[in-house]
């Protein structure tokens, strides 16, 4: 099977039934995406695929050979954070950081369901909602952290989208 | 997971003439499959896969509706400007269900036929007769704080878990199917699902190989729309009780009321008793108490789920009146 991971192209001999994430893991040497209760729940697997975020341990890698995988690795280098990761460790958004990938990778998805104009169930209103701390806990609970770093997770997805709403307010004038 | 054999389908005619193989299941978004397989609670030979087939659009209609693709994902069709416009309760009900994730991929036609979340369907070493027909179920003197108390059989006490199908339910949507003898059929939602009765395991109508393609949504129904759902957790849960409610008020009286339950039945309940009692009349406490003593005339708990009962009371009650107010 071909497969688009991170702008690069890899090939892997698979079992039919070998999930995105296992592919990941098991047989790229991708594992920056972690496996939590591999039922869909944790959201410790999250990816983007052709830009939004799903639960890689719900679904066929064969169903994906025509995609664009994007995982944490994909995202930022050690030398290079991404915004989101630089802000998650400036606001200590983890400590064991088991749930860190698939919460940085939701919050990629996250940012761009919301400058898509997306409501959430939290939303007052359907059309252009405010994007408030509460969006954030909402939008985000897809994103299980068993040591409750939600308070610094909700700070680092805020300074990032605050940081991103001043470039649209000046693209507008 | 048991081993399968994997079909990519090229047309909606390909996928029902591949889908009427015996032991055969589409998959489209596999959120809810693939974890059923996982723990080998569904076992089939083949998938077919779906999701590239063109059924991703939602389109207006004759008539003032919309018809949506059953590939149509969760997320897309709970923001989809005319949806959110027009069917504000389906937009609501899609976004009080799941997480942002599964909603990107879940496809419509899935969603409608999503498995029950019975801890003892998923619980292999128990006894269940949806999942082992003539097993037995151990929900009924289990654990059954999330089933259901209308519609129930002595077979089986399980509820459907969708939010979006009890949206539709109260909207009267038509499900739209193609069969693997290209016959299409156009079924009334309220016509769609079955009572467990003494086959569980027999959700729905659809035949071998048959394929929902789309979900037509007549022209909007007059009044306001809302979708309240009460569960265990503020996001990410199921609903323990949850009502689809629109009603039209026309000179201080209810003209028209639309009230389908989810977190109750084995499948969305609508029940035209309870909306009858409710039109020509003046909103008040007292016909509001009416209307939801109709609704669970024949409710029957199982000893943990005894509260669901005067919780949908509440929750209808609060409702309407949030609908009338």
């Amino acid at each position: 099977m071909h497969f688009t991971i991170n702008g690069q192209p890899h090939q892997a001999e698979v079992d039919i039934r070998t999930t995105l994430l296992d592919l990941l893991r098991e047989h790229l040497s991708l594992t920056g995406s972690k496996k939590g209760c591999d039922h869909g729940q944790c959201g410790a697997c999250t990816v983007l695929v052709n830009g939004r975020r799903i639960n890689a341990c719900l679904t066929l890698a064969v169903m994906h050979q025509d995609d664009e995988i994007v995982t944490i690795e994909g995202l930022g280098t050690p030398e290079k954070l991404h915004p989101l990761q630089a802000a998650f460790v400036k606001h200590d958004g983890f400590q064991c950081g088991y749930c860190t990938p698939g919460q940085i990778c939701s919050a990629v998805g996250m940012l761009d369901e919301v400058e898509k104009g997306w409501p959430s169930h939290v939303s007052a209103t359907l059309d252009d909602p405010d994007f408030t701390n509460d969006e954030i806990r909402e939008r985000m609970s897809g994103n299980l952290c068993r040591c409750s770093a939600y308070p610094n997770i909700v700070d680092a997805i805020r300074e990032v989208a605050d940081a991103k709403q001043p470039v649209q307010a000046e693209a507008a004038e | 997971m048991k081993l399968f054999d994997y079909a990519k389908a090229d047309s909606a005619e390909a996928a029902t003439r591949e889908g009427a193989v015996a032991d055969t299941k589409f998959i489209a978004g596999g959120t809810n499959l693939l974890d059923l397989m996982k723990l080998q609670i569904e076992t089939p030979a083949r998938l077919v896969y779906i999701s590239r087939l063109p059924l991703g659009d939602i389109e207006e209609i004759d008539g003032g509706g919309v018809r949506i693709g059953a590939l149509v994902p969760n997320s897309d069709l709970a923001a989809d400007p005319i949806i959110r416009e027009r069917y504000e309760v389906l937009s609501r009900a899609l976004l009080a269900g799941a997480s942002g994730q599964l909603r990107n991929k879940a496809s419509t036609g899935g969603n409608l036929l999503q498995r029950t979340r019975c801890y003892y369907f998923y619980e292999t070493a128990a006894r269940c007769n949806k999942r082992m027909p003539g097993s037995g179920c151990d929900a009924q003197e289990g654990f059954n704080r999330i089933l259901a108390v209308l519609g129930t059989s002595e077979q089986c006490i399980a509820t459907h878990p969708s939010d979006m199908a009890v949206a539709m339910r109260a909207l009267d949507a038509t499900i739209v199917t193609l069969g693997s003898d290209g016959e299409r059929r156009r079924i009334p939602i309220g016509d769609f699902y079955r009572l467990p009765g003494d086959t569980p395991d027999v959700e729905n109508v659809l035949r071998a190989g048959e394929l929902i393609t789309h979900v037509e949504l007549p022209e909007p129904p007059k009044g306001r729309q809302t979708y309240r759902k009460v569960r265990d957790r503020a996001s990410y849960a199921f609903a323990l009780v949850s009502v689809a409610g629109i009603v039209a008020l026309e000179d201080g009286k209810i003209a028209s009321a639309r009230l389908a339950f989810g977190g109750l039945g084995p499948m969305p309940w609508r029940d035209a008793a309870v909306e009858n009692a409710l039109v020509g009349q003046a909103p008040s406490d007292a016909l509001f108490g009416q209307a939801a003593d109709l609704l669970l005339r024949d409710a029957k708990g199982f000893g943990s789920n005894d509260f669901k009962i005067p919780l949908a009371r509440r929750t209808l009650i609060a409702t309407l009146k949030e609908l009338t107010a």
